[in-house]
């Protein structure tokens, strides 16, 4: 099942742009980049990141990166359904896990809506050329599923600059990152989403420290991020202070759909080893393997549906189907990481740089973070049941 | 493929879950659950020949409104959401199909207008595992030639709406391991048809036995027909109407938490509650997801080769979405779910009953495991 989603006036148009990245792709992610093909990504952030910046810069000459921004920052302002076609054939060809989609997918967009002139100037162009990479500060300590509860302070100078002082956790990338956003409370006494300010820094200072957090998987992918009277400079606020919480919501909100379907692609190609090594293990007979094989080549199918139902609907407004979006995916993932480990049986005991194993050891392990991450599976039920079934809200604090 | 609904297919959803809301409410389909072929006539006629919703799949070169699977599984959804009873799941989804994809023209010509008009009331039997042909074998029926017509003899274990219809459409063995179909009408000497209540009421089965029938044979002997396609859209209907049931069981669940008080307050508020309603949600939506991409699927014909393994799927995801949803249902009404005056337990019979046609679920996976694992 391969249906591209086209108007059906512009399907050879769609085609012909369906094939050129593909060709791009095929010509390109060879020679030296060829060992970057089915690599990086959540669970393989470790892997050869010096080249997969490279390859972001590969990308860049290209025109490929930032497909969907407007071409007044430098973007290719592609439709939806043109996103759609090259996440589905980047994902197809192998492409590796893009080093820059937090500043791409993420604070590009965000300094887009909200950003000034010189923010956008001064970030934006560095981020399409593939020159500049970003963390994510939010979550800390005692602020996980309760996002709201920042300790994180900021103090504004009198020269204007920033001065910033706590801690953030589970910042991805940031020892390979140049920038980090963070949201830290800029009202001393405020309480929960009040108060806050949304400040963007140079992590290259001596103010902060990163240390990274050894997973279960042996990795380490994310990281502390320690803030002592780290400095902001003066143009370093984005949006007006006490903002911090609208922008960092609208933030989270930009992923709208487009870039699923290329995760999906990513999932299809780790289905088909799962399958590659049941046959390889000797497993493929076994009637209860075949049945999760099948479970599991169902829930792709819904969860391509069900992103076109996404996509379909009204981009201002989030549907049931993008309510159960991430609980569904993240569950899936896991399910099929099991799956995976039980197909290779033995085979699976010891860690293993074996092409059929490697990966799917890191899907194993590594999936026991995506129902965590992104709002773990209960933050993601009281949604559900909060907004989707309009059942009542739990307890908050007064603010 | 696009998943947006069109304004009139819009259309077609809201009138038919108005129109249900109107003649298919708790009290009304208790009543018909009683009534004899379990569906109220005048309901029948209204929906059949009056709004025309016969007429939705078949061509209009016969009389019908030649519309495809997207708007057929907005129906059937609102008929499962609102447990509507009537013989349209026998007529639409089981006999329709066979009508268009083995008939002749002229065996189209003659069946398909009346039943486009709302006239005529046909059945036909359902595969009972995840293939794609209904053997005549199983059904022990046998087509002898007497002259210029044809006898059936055999007999017909169960047959949804067998009692009721006017028509029903059986493949036979005509010898030489040759199976071809067959249109009887059961106004006629040597049927006898005998209806069974199930556990689930809101649809009636019955016994066939045919001692020398007249039948007509339906099939161009010369074509290789198939059934297949058939049973693919018989499938996506009964997902479908499946999608319709969970719906419910969790539109009722949600309801009825939010008026019932324990401990002081609503018990909708506790967690317990809201998870596992939530969680009927993610299944429900995920469902709908599945069965509206399969129907866009359906409607595009230059895939049509996926068709049958994609209905065979989007089944068995519904049989057990369904069931689930049920279950989910009663235990979160507590003791009142248990009971025979709240509907919860009408979803349960429909779901456990549905749970085998055409395939249970595990059957179903195993044939989708089949294509993935060559």
């Amino acid at each position: 099942m391969n249906a591209p989603m086209n108007p059906a006036a512009n399907l050879s148009d769609d085609a012909a742009f369906r094939s050129e990245v593909a060709d791009w792709m095929r010509t390109h992610l060879s020679g030296r980049f060829a060992q970057l093909r089915h690599r990086g990504g959540p669970g393989d952030e470790a892997f050869e990141p010096t080249l997969r910046k490279d390859w972001e810069r590969e990308l860049a000459a290209g025109g490929w990166t930032c497909v969907g921004w407007p071409r007044a920052h430098g973007g290719r302002e592609l439709s939806i359904a043109r996103q759609v076609i090259f996440y589905e054939e980047y994902a197809r060809a192998g492409g590796p896990g893009r080093m820059g989609h937090i500043g791409e997918g993420l604070i590009g967009p965000t300094l887009v809506k909200y950003g000034n002139a010189a923010q956008q100037a001064r970030f934006l162009p560095a981020i399409v050329a593939g020159r500049e990479y970003w963390a994510q500060g939010y979550s800390e300590p005692n602020a996980g599923s309760d996002l709201a509860n920042v300790q994180t302070r900021c103090t504004r100078q009198a020269d204007g600059s920033w001065r910033v002082t706590g801690q953030k956790i589970w910042t991805s990338l940031a020892q390979e990152s140049d920038w980090i956003f963070v949201v830290a409370r800029s009202e001393p006494g405020s309480k929960g989403n009040k108060g806050l300010s949304f400040l963007l820094l140079p992590l290259a200072q001596s103010g902060i420290q990163i240390r990274p957090i050894r997973q279960l998987n042996g990795g380490a992918e994310f990281n502390e991020v320690f803030f002592d009277e780290a400095i902001a400079d003066s143009d370093a606020l984005v949006g007006a202070p006490g903002e911090g919480w609208k922008i960092a919501m609208a933030l989270l909100e930009i992923e709208r759909g487009v870039s699923t379907l290329g995760q999906q692609m990513h999932f299809a190609h780790e289905f088909s080893c799962v399958i590659a090594a049941a046959k390889a293990f000797g497993c493929d007979r076994d009637p209860s393997i075949r049945d999760r094989i099948a479970r599991a080549a169902t829930g792709l199918r819904t969860m391509r549906y069900n992103a076109l139902r996404m996509l379909a609907g009204d981009a201002l407004s989030l549907g049931r189907e993008a309510l159960i979006y991430k609980y569904f995916w993240s569950n899936w993932h896991r399910d099929l990481g099991r799956l995976a480990m039980d197909v290779l049986g033995s085979a699976g005991d010891l860690p293993s740089d074996d092409p059929l194993i490697r990966p799917l050891q890191q899907l194993f392990f590594f999936s026991r973070a995506d129902t965590i991450y992104g709002g773990t599976n209960e933050i993601q039920l009281n949604l559900i049941a909060e907004r989707g079934l309009g059942m009542p809200r739990e307890p908050r604090p007064a603010a | 493929m696009e998943l947006k609904l069109s304004d009139d297919q819009r259309m077609i959803r809201e009138s038919a879950d108005s129109v249900l809301a109107d003649v298919a409410s708790s009290a009304q389909t208790r009543l018909a659950m009683t009534a004899p072929g379990a569906y109220d006539a005048a309901v029948w006629q209204r929906l059949a020949s009056e709004l025309g919703w016969c007429a939705i799949p078949i061509p209009e070169k016969f009389g019908g409104l030649g519309l495809g699977a997207i708007e057929q599984v907005q129906l059937f959804e609102a008929m499962g959401r609102h447990l509507l009873c009537a013989p349209y799941f026998a007529t639409v989804a089981l006999a329709v199909p066979l009508l268009l994809s083995l008939a002749s023209n002229a065996a189209q010509q003659k069946w398909l207008p009346p039943i486009a008009e709302g006239r005529l009331r046909a059945t036909a039997p359902m595969v009972a595992d995840s293939s794609d042909e209904v053997s005549s074998t199983s059904l022990k029926l046998r087509a002898n030639r007497h002259g210029n017509e044809w006898r059936l003899d055999g007999s017909v274990a169960r047959l949804i709406d067998g009692a009721s219809a006017q028509l029903l459409l059986l493949p036979a063995s005509i010898g030489d391991n040759i199976t071809a179909w067959f249109a009887v009408e059961t106004a006629q000497s040597g049927l006898r048809a005998v209806e069974r209540e199930a556990w689930d009421l809101t649809r009636r089965f019955a016994e066939i036995e045919l001692d020398q029938v007249v039948a007509h044979r339906i099939d161009e002997p010369s074509d290789k027909t198939s059934a297949s396609p058939a049973i693919a859209m018989a499938r996506l209907c009964l997902a479908a109407e499946q999608l319709g049931g969970a719906q419910a069981c969790l539109d009722m669940s949600v309801a009825y938490t939010a008026t019932r008080k324990q401990f002081g307050r609503s018990i909708a508020g506790f967690q317990a509650i809201k998870h596992r309603c939530a969680q009927m949600m993610v299944e429900v939506e995920a469902l709908r997801s599945t069965v509206y991409g399969t129907a866009a699927l359906f409607s595009n014909s230059q895939t049509e080769q996926d068709c049958p393994t994609e209905a065979a799927l989007t089944l068995a995801l519904a049989k057990e979405t369904y069931f689930q949803c049920a279950q989910e249902a009663i235990q979160l009404h507590g003791g009142v779910g248990f009971t025979w005056e709240y509907d919860p337990q009408l979803h349960l019979k429909r779901a456990q009953a549905g749970s085998h046609w055409m395939g249970t679920a595990s059957v179903l996976r195993a044939r989708l495991a089949d294509e993935l694992m060559v």
